[in-house]
């Protein structure tokens, strides 16, 4: 038998790193795989957001307002303690939690605590005339496209979340918030007195 | 004179046919097919969520208003943001999500074409430019094959 005599593979450079990057296609090809390995964990990590959980800071994206012109973010309420409301006019049980989040910024709202509302997938005329129809005071944000309630994690309306003054999210409410439960879980956190 | 006859059908074909298009009547099952929901994540056609319901209805407000499909879902897009939108935009970043698969198959097929091309060169053919021999079996198998087919022959 011919033992065949197979020619040694020398590329120029001096290091085998060196040697192995001077081979365009496999630098071309490695950098393919990686940009693909890339994407898919781009998007697996946007996708598998799990949102904000008590402690975290609470998002801080700016939103235009419901009513009127301009934007807003949570920012501007730096300082305050915020009951931050993602609701939609077509979600029923929104129905019922507006008269007593209005209520309860009636009675602590001010320069200490605020409720704001965010109207989350919902059509801009449908959530003003919510809002003229339940008469709420408080300030409200739109979220046409959900990508708030995206980032604050929600998994459907109304949610609720109190952010304390340094922006942290204190109290995570699943589902509509009544009188007893603001009562129970948001009260007791608030300064004693209205100002 | 056929050939002018010919050029003023076609000019008025040009004009008459974007007209045309333009003042056909949105229809609901038309928009709804290339919406979606975006509560549910589906296909408005398929949806009937309490949101879904709200769409529908804007939609159909602005269908008897008298706007177009083109007008109703720039209007949504106002509402909802693109995504709502069952096939992305042909402008902006959203265009990549047509180009990048074009490109991608484009630079797989020249790929492909290349290493046919240097796989040919490589080994396809003869060494020193004669006629290829043909392939076949030889010795036992060649008899043994001329035997079989004998057998089978009618």
């Amino acid at each position: 038998m011919v033992e065949r005599k197979l020619p040694k593979l020398e590329v120029a450079g001096s290091t085998p790193v060196v040697r192995f990057f001077v081979s365009t296609r496999s630098f071309i090809a490695v950098l393919g795989v990686l940009a693909v390995v890339g994407l898919l964990v781009f998007g697996l990590v946007k996708k598998g957001s799990s949102g904000v959980q008590v402690g975290d800071p609470a998002p801080t994206a700016a939103l235009p307002r419901l009513e009127g012109s301009g934007s807003e973010s949570l920012n501007d309420y730096q300082g305050r303690w915020v009951l931050v409301n993602v609701w939609a006019s077509w979600c029923i049980p929104c129905r019922e939690e507006a008269p007593a989040l209005e209520q309860f910024q009636r009675e602590r709202g001010g320069s200490n605590f605020t409720v704001l509302g965010i109207d989350s997938r919902d059509l801009s005329g449908d959530g003003r005339a919510f809002v003229e129809k339940y008469g709420l005071s408080y300030p409200q944000l739109r979220d046409g496209n959900g990508d708030a309630a995206h980032e604050y994690g929600t998994t459907g309306v109304p949610e609720n979340f109190l952010v304390d003054p340094s922006g942290k999210v204190r109290v995570h409410l699943l589902g509509p918030a009544d009188e007893e439960i603001l009562r129970e879980q948001v009260e007791p956190l608030l300064p004693k007195e209205k100002s | 004179m056929r050939g002018r006859l010919a050029l003023t059908a076609v000019l008025a074909l040009a004009v008459l046919a974007p007209a045309a298009a333009a003042g056909q009547r949105a229809s609901l099952p038309e928009i709804e097919k290339q919406v979606m929901c975006p509560v549910c994540g589906t296909l408005l056609q398929l949806a009937e969520s309490p949101q879904a319901l709200r769409e529908k209805a804007f939609i159909s407000r602005l269908i008897e208003e008298g706007r177009t499909e083109a007008q109703i879902k720039d209007a949504l897009v106002a509402e909802y943001g693109n995504e709502v939108l069952a096939l992305p935009p042909h402008s902006g970043f959203s265009l990549s999500a047509y180009v990048v698969p074009i490109v991608a198959l484009l630079i797989a097929a020249a790929a492909l074409a290349a290493g046919v091309w240097r796989w040919r060169r490589a080994g396809g053919g003869p060494k020193d430019g004669g006629t290829p021999r043909a392939a076949g079996p030889s010795g036992e198998d060649a008899d043994r094959l001329d035997a079989d087919l004998a057998r089978y022959d009618l």
